[in-house]
Order: structure tokens, then sequence, then C-alpha cells
């Protein structure tokens, strides 16, 4: 779904933060950035589902990317930011830290994601080198890719 | 050519609309050759997509046409008279050119398709037939002057080439044209078709609007939240002391439950809208076996949501085709059962409750419930035995089961054994029911309930682990609520199963919370027990939640890809103060809960368990031994299955090698203690050792037991085994619950001989 990344060619992407590091999704499959929202937890699905919230009448699933990229759980008492993606099959909702601002980013500055990285390598597309920090571009097909849970019946 | 032309498109639309209409048509013309309107009707259609695909260069389509216009104006002209062989190939054309207008609708152009050998036949047939027509008994009476102006006979030669003229359509077996009456009073025309109908050409196309159907979805889910918001509103409204806002939600409240409704009827459709395509269907397949069908039709125009009507297409196609090809007989054999020729299949639409009945009924042979009963034996699905006993409607209920046809041919129509069950699948996907009924040499019915529509369903709201969750109110059959004294001794367990006993009948329980990984609640502060019955299937099981709300207009919207998996659940909906709330799969949770799979698992290893889900509502008049195997566990077995009841002394009872056995009328009896053999603890006590002698073929084995109780005579309803061995079910016998012992099974696990009949 993401674009792929011509040489020079300008990507606009919308960064946000999950504990010190930056991440980012392609700004074309942005819906839309709110606040925290009333979840209702979904019984029986995978980790990272965090709940349904209600988007104007639509009803979102919340994905933690937190739990995604196998980060520890958010403190409690910070509440989480949406990022809504909508990449054609239905709205999915990011679950992060804080939201950045929308940079531009150039393929002269990326490198694909260093092969020692232990979890969530196949999320990130693309590492850009920005001045004093590294911004990880996602994969939003495959960051609303959850499996479900493994349930006794199934395996 | 772009198909996104208007032009194209809108041609596309209307000749769909009218080729539906040809269909009908030609079906009720075979019916009645002599109805000069119908065929100028007819004429007319051909006409315009001719001139049009002219118009729009499809050159094709316009010469395909062109032939069959010919022929049709020697037919309107009473050149000819209509015959099964012209219906065919008329029938062939609307269908050919059907191919061709998807063809333009996938790609544009007009496919690849030649048509050649089919212009060919409608121009043997106006040629040939025209010679027929000459013959004056045929001409249609005091129909057209023309019939004059027709030009002589040429003699003989053409006979061949042309079909038998109508006038005798039964003298040849199998070819034999079916004569179908597609309604009762001659079919109006759509309301949407601007085309003139056969009957009347009134202008009806002014009051009626194309709209798109997508457009029309949108409008319903923006009403879906229209809904949502009013409930909000209300739900505010109630803690507001504002007169005038009061006042002013209220109407906003009338406001939007009229819209909801007329929103809903916009997407309704008359049950018409399927059903003609079906005398067409009737007429091919009848002409093919050789029979002769009257479809009659009622209720064509009750409405029914379009996305309900679309998922009963194919299933209602299946049962119809079904009625014909198995259903009726061949007009001979109807005559030798002293029945008219022509068989009758009458389909019935009708609204009922806020559901909509369809039954479809033929007045052929019905089923033959024996041979469903040998088949069912066959098949392993039950014991010889159990199918002697089975009533003729359990029997008739395994047609819906998977490979399981009676046919005794396999035909190209039907007959290869998957056809109800995916009718009952697709039927109860929608959330509807499907019955059938079959009287010996009288007919078949077949019985289809489905709802009104899908995207608004009243549901009852319930609470477990602090969370809500709606169940759609059609599985519901009814609450129980215990309080104090009866929460606490009302769930009995059996063997690890709880169950509850309602009226008598075993209640298999689901805790909600358990089933949904849920943090299980305090249950020792609150008494109250609330258990939701629930049917899924035709099995019946109690939810058990922590609170029962109270039932509501929900929308329904389905979840996202990424919980799209879970079998639990249906969706999800918003509930009046704007939080989401997901609604339970029925179907879901009982597989879930395991209980589902279990009883059908049984079922399929042992067979006893079909019938016995079946026949659970019903139950069975039976003499029953009662006994116990040590202090808890009760059970029973059918009296005439076992020989005598004896009581040996314990001296008596003799150790051969790793055996028990006394000796019994001069001779030697393996004794078997029943406690062990299922797996539980030694049944036999002190003093005398009690024991049921079972005999077959001469030889017997004894099992030993630790108490007879009693034998009584009661109505058995038996639920599925709670537990696993050598029990066929449980029941509710004397007000305890009894296990039912599969004796068969447990004498031959004692010794295997006995299975097999050799008895050593």
């Amino acid at each position: 779904m993401s674009a792929p990344v011509q040489d020079s060619t300008v990507l606009q992407i919308c960064t946000f933060h999950l504990g010190d590091q930056a991440f980012g999704v392609n700004v074309t499959h942005v819906q839309e950035l709110v606040r925290a929202q009333e979840m209702t937890p979904v019984p029986l699905a995978a980790e990272a589902v965090r709940g349904l919230i209600n988007l104007r009448g639509q009803i979102v699933t919340a994905i933690d990317m937190r739990c995604r990229l196998g980060m520890p759980p958010r403190a409690d008492g910070q509440p989480p930011m949406n990022v809504v993606i909508n990449n054609g099959n239905g709205a999915v909702t990011l679950l992060v830290d804080e939201i950045g601002d929308v940079v531009d980013v150039v393929d002269v500055d990326a490198e694909a994601p260093p092969e020692t990285m232990a979890v969530g390598r196949d999320l990130i597309e693309r590492v850009y080198k920005l001045d004093g920090q590294l911004l990880f571009l996602l994969n939003t097909d495959r960051a609303v890719q959850v499996s479900s849970r493994p349930s006794p019946e199934r395996n | 050519m772009d198909v996104g032309d208007d032009i194209v498109r809108e041609f596309l639309v209307e000749s769909h609309e009218n080729l539906d209409q040809l269909d009908r048509e030609f079906v009720a013309l075979e019916e009645n050759p002599h109805q000069p309107e119908r065929l100028a009707a007819v004429f007319r259609t051909i006409h315009t997509i001719k001139g049009t695909s002219g118009f729009l260069g499809l050159h094709k389509l316009e010469s395909l046409t062109h032939v069959a216009e010919n022929l049709l104006s020697k037919l309107r002209d009473g050149e000819i008279v209509l015959t099964p062989d012209i219906t065919s190939a008329l029938l062939a054309v609307v269908d050919a050119v059907r191919d061709m207008l998807g063809h333009i609708e996938q790609t544009g152009a007009e496919g690849s398709n030649a048509y050649e050998s089919l212009a060919d036949r409608l121009t043997a047939l106006r040629d040939g037939a025209l010679a027929e027509a000459a013959a004056p008994d045929d001409a249609p009476p005091g129909q057209d002057p023309k019939e004059a102006a027709a030009p002589p006979a040429p003699p003989a030669p053409v006979e061949d080439k042309a079909p038998p003229p109508p006038k005798a359509p039964a003298a040849e077996a199998g070819h034999v044209p079916a004569s179908v009456d597609a309604s009762p009073t001659p079919a109006p025309p759509p309301k949407t078709t601007a085309k003139p109908g056969p009957v009347s050409s009134a202008p009806v196309a002014d009051s009626y609007v194309r709209v798109d159907v997508g457009l029309l979805d949108r409008l319903m889910n923006l009403v879906g939240e229209l809904v949502l918001a009013r409930n909000q509103v209300l739900r505010i409204g109630s803690t507001v002391e504002d007169q005038a806002f009061q006042s002013t939600s209220q109407r906003l409240n009338h406001i939007t439950s009229e819209l909801q409704e007329s929103v809903m009827k916009t997407r309704m459709q008359p049950v018409r809208n399927v059903w003609d395509k079906l005398p067409r269907v009737v007429r091919d397949l009848s002409v093919q076996v050789g029979k002769q069908v009257r479809v009659e039709m009622v209720g064509r125009e009750t409405e029914i949501d379009r996305a309900i009507l679309e998922a009963i297409k194919d299933p209602l196609t299946h049962i119809v085709r079904n009625a014909v090809d198995h259903g009726l007989e061949s007009p001979d054999d109807r005559a030798k059962a002293g029945k008219g020729r022509t068989g009758n299949l009458r389909l019935r639409a009708f609204h009922e409750g806020g559901q909509v009945n369809i039954e479809i009924a033929d007045d052929g042979r019905g089923l033959n419930v024996d041979a469903i009963r040998q088949k069912a034996i066959d098949r392993g699905v039950m014991s010889a035995e159990r199918a002697a006993r089975a009533s003729d409607r359990e029997l008739i209920q395994l047609v819906f089961q998977p490979a399981f046809s009676t046919a005794q041919q396999v035909t190209q129509i039907s007959g290869r054994g998957v056809g109800m069950d995916v009718v009952k699948t697709n039927i109860e996907k929608i959330g509807g029911t499907v019955d059938l009924t079959s009287t010996r040499g009288k007919g078949t019915t077949v019985k289809i309930k489905i709802p009104l529509t899908l995207a608004i369903v009243p549901a009852l709201i319930v609470t477990s682990g602090d969370q809500r969750f709606a169940i759609p109110q059609v599985s519901l059959l009814e609450l129980v609520r215990l309080k104090d004294e009866n929460a606490r001794s009302a769930i009995e367990d059996v063997h690890g199963a709880p169950v509850f006993r309602l009226r008598g009948n075993l209640l298999p329980l689901v805790f909600l919370d358990q089933a949904l990984g849920l943090p299980p609640p305090d249950r020792e502060e609150d008494h109250a027990l609330n258990i939701v019955v629930l049917q899924a299937d035709d099995w019946q099981f109690g939810l058990v939640v922590d609170e029962v709300r109270d039932t509501e207009e929900i929308v329904v919207k389905p979840l996202g890809s990424v919980l799209g998996d879970l079998e639990v659940f249906a969706g999800a909906t918003i509930m009046g103060d704007g939080k989401v709330a997901l609604i339970l799969d029925v179907l879901g949770i009982a597989a879930r809960a395991g209980a589902h799979e279990h009883n059908e698992a049984a079922g399929d290893a042992r067979g006893e368990l079909v019938d016995m889900s079946a026949g659970s509502s019903q139950g069975e008049r039976q003499n029953l031994l009662l006994f116990s195997l040590g202090a808890n566990r009760r059970m029973a077995v059918p009296l005439h299955l076992v020989a005598r009841l004896e009581e040996f002394a314990p001296r008596h009872v003799e150790q051969v090698g790793d055996r028990q056995v006394v000796q019994y009328r001069d001779d030697i009896l393996p004794l078997y203690d029943l406690g062990k053999v299922l797996g539980g603890p030694a049944a036999s006590t002190e003093g005398p050792v009690h024991a049921l002698v079972y005999t077959q073929d001469g030889h017997s084995i004894a099992l030993t037991v630790s108490e007879i109780i009693d034998v009584v005579d009661t109505v058995v309803n038996l639920k599925p085994p709670l537990s696993k061995h050598g029990v066929l079910g449980a029941a509710v016998i004397d007000g305890q619950v009894t296990e039912m012992l599969d004796l068969h099974g447990v004498v031959a696990e004692c010794n295997p001989d006995f299975a097999t009949g050799r008895a050593a």
C-alpha cells in the first residue's frame, strides 16, 4: 500500500512517538488524529487489540503499537493518542504515546532497518536518519495485521 | 466502448429488465400461444434492443436480434404458431443477448462467442414453421387477416425440419411442453420498467425514479447513525428538566423512527424480483426431465430487504429445482397415482410476526421415509433399532444433513447429496429457519422463515465481566432469573458439565464470562442467577450472564478485518451512551463452549445422538430400569434390552484368571463390574451382587451394579451426554438427573464377540 519511495522523491511522514523513539506512517494513509477515546475491550482478540472505539459512528479497532513493537506497556494514567489509518479495508487506529509533526523526508536519508532489530523489524519499512534522531517508517498494512490470540481449541 | 458511458449503462440496465420480462412472456405464451398483445410486446422489446444496439454499434447483438425479430414478426402476424421448439430457440436468444450484455458490462465488447448456429436455427424455424402454419387448422382462429396472404404450403419435405404443431402437445413422451402459469392474473409490468407492458402501457414511469443501490445503502447507514444519535439524545433528555428540550427530543424520536421505517422501505423489494426467474427455470427443467409443471405464485408483492432477497435467491432456486426434479412425478406416474398429469408447484409468501414466510409446496410423491430410514442406517447415522423407532418427522429432518440425498439417481440437476444442507446453512446465515414437511404420495412443503431486514435488529443487552453484549433476539427463547436459595441449588453438575433443570429438561449451561475468558464476577455477593435460554441451530443452551438489561434496536456494524476471524462475535454496535458493544454470535458461542461440537462429535461417533438432539423436543415414553452405581450415579436402561435381573451371593462368584464368573443354570456366566467398565469406582458393594443379564444369540453376560432402584414408565427427554463413556445421554427421571446407559456399546466393549454377533 505504501508508495514505493523513489530517490530524492519527497515523502511526507506523519510522525509519532513511543517512549523516546520516533515512528511514522505515510501521511496519505492517515485518516485523522484523535485524542484518547473510550474503548470497549474485545475478549479473545489478539493481545495488541486494545478494543473498539466509536469514531463518530464508525467502529474502529484500536491496536497498541507498543505491544505490536514489543515495547513495555504504557505507564498508567498516560492516555494514548490515536493515529487513525485508513488503507482501504476500513479504519484501524494505532495507539501511540504522542503525536509529532509531519516531516518531509527524501529517500537518500533512508536505509533498510538493521538486521539485528529483534522485534518488529518486519513492520519497519525504512529508517530515516534525521538530525539527531532516527525515524522508523512503518508499513501500515503489516502494522495493522494482528493474528488472533491462539486459543486452545484452534491449535 | 466506454461502459462508464451513461447511454450504454442505461441500455444495459433497461435491457436486463426487458430480458427478465421476456422470460416471463415466453413461458406465458407457451401456455397459451394465441395472445397477440403479448407477442406484440415481445416483438417490441426485441425490436428496441435491436435498435439501440445498432445505434451503439453493437453489431453482433444487432444481427442476432434482427434474426429473432424476423421470426417474431411472423409469429406476431399469425403466419406461424408458437411451438415448444420456437420457444426454446427464442429463449436461447434471450440467453445469448444476456450473455453479450454481460460481456459488454465487463469488457465493453460483445465477447467472442459466435451465434451463427442459433441464427441459422431461427431462420430455419421461420421458414420451416412457415410451411407448417399453412395448414388451416393451426392458424389462430380469427386472428389475422394476413393468414390469407400466407404463401401456399410447400410440400412434405419441410416436415422433417419443422416441429409438430402444438395441437397434440402430449403426443411425444419426453418432449412435452411444460405449462407454466406465472401468476393467476396476468402480471402487470414491473413498476420500474419504462417499456410498455403486455397488457397495459400506462405511463407508470413518470412516478418512479431510478436510484443507485449504493445510494440506498448509504442512506440506510446514515439512518443507522441517526438512530444512534437519537438514542443518545433521549438518554440525555431523561436527565434534563428543560421542557422545551423534552418536547424537541420527543419529536426527534418520532421523526427518526418514521424516517428509519421509510428508508427501510426503499430497500424493500417484492419477492417477485426473485420469483419471476423461476417459471423459466421450471420450464427448462421440466422439458429436460419430461414433466409437466404448473407454477402458481401467491404473494408476489411481499416485500423483503434486498440484501436478504439476494441471499435467498440461490436456496430458493435449489428448492424449486429439487421439487421439479425429485418431488414431482412424470405425467404417467401421476396418472397412475390418480392425479392430474400436470404437477403443481405452489409458491407462497407472506408476512407474519415481523418475519417473512416463504413456502414452496409441490403435490408430488413426497419423501420416502422408509428410504431415508434405510439410508440413515446404511450411513451409520442411526442404529437400526433407533431408526425403527424414529418418527417420520425426525427422519425427514435428516435430509438437511450434509451428503444425505435419497435420490435414486444422480441427475444433472440434483441428487448429489449437496443441497438441502447448503440451503439450510445459507438460510440460517441470514438469521432464518427452514423446515420441511412431507406426506407420502401427497407432496412436500418447504417452509422458510426469514427476517425482514438485517441492518437494524432488536437485541437483548446483557452484561458479563463489566462489559455489555448484545444478543440478537432471533436466537432468544426465554429468560430465567433465580434468586438466593434457588440460585445456589439450581446448577447441577453432571460429570463436570453444569446443567439447569428447565421444566424437567436438562439445559446445558455456558457461562459467558468463562467462554470469553473474562474475569469471573464475585458470585458470592450477587445471589441472583440470570440464564438466557438460546437456540443455536437445533440445540438449546443457557447462557449465564451477570445482568440482563434491556432490549434495544441496534444497528449491526461489521467488525473490521482485524477481528474478522473471531467466531464468537457477529459484529458490534454503538449504544445510546456512545460506547461500543459487541454482538454475540450465538452459534459461535455454542461452538466455543464446546458443547455443540461435543454433541456433534459424539453424534458422529455413535450415531445414536443424532436423533437424541432431534427428538429432544418431543421425547418418548419408555419402560426404563433404574439402577445406581455407587452413591452418586443414577443410571437407566430400557427394560426390554435386559434379559433378566439376578442376585448372587458373593460366595458364588468365582475368579477365573482375571475374570469373575458365576455358575448359572448349568452354564458359566461372566461378570463385569459396570462401574469399572465405565471408568469409575467398582459398583459392587457388600452383600448380594446385583446384576443385569444381557443375552444375545443364546449367550449371556452379567453387568453388576450397586443397586436396582425401580422400573418406571416415563417420557424421556434425552440431552447430549455429559460424560462420554458408555452413556447415550442424560435426562431427569423422577426428579433426578439420570444417565442413559449405552448397553450395546458396553456389552460390545466387555465382549467384542457380541458386537459382531459371534458370541462364543
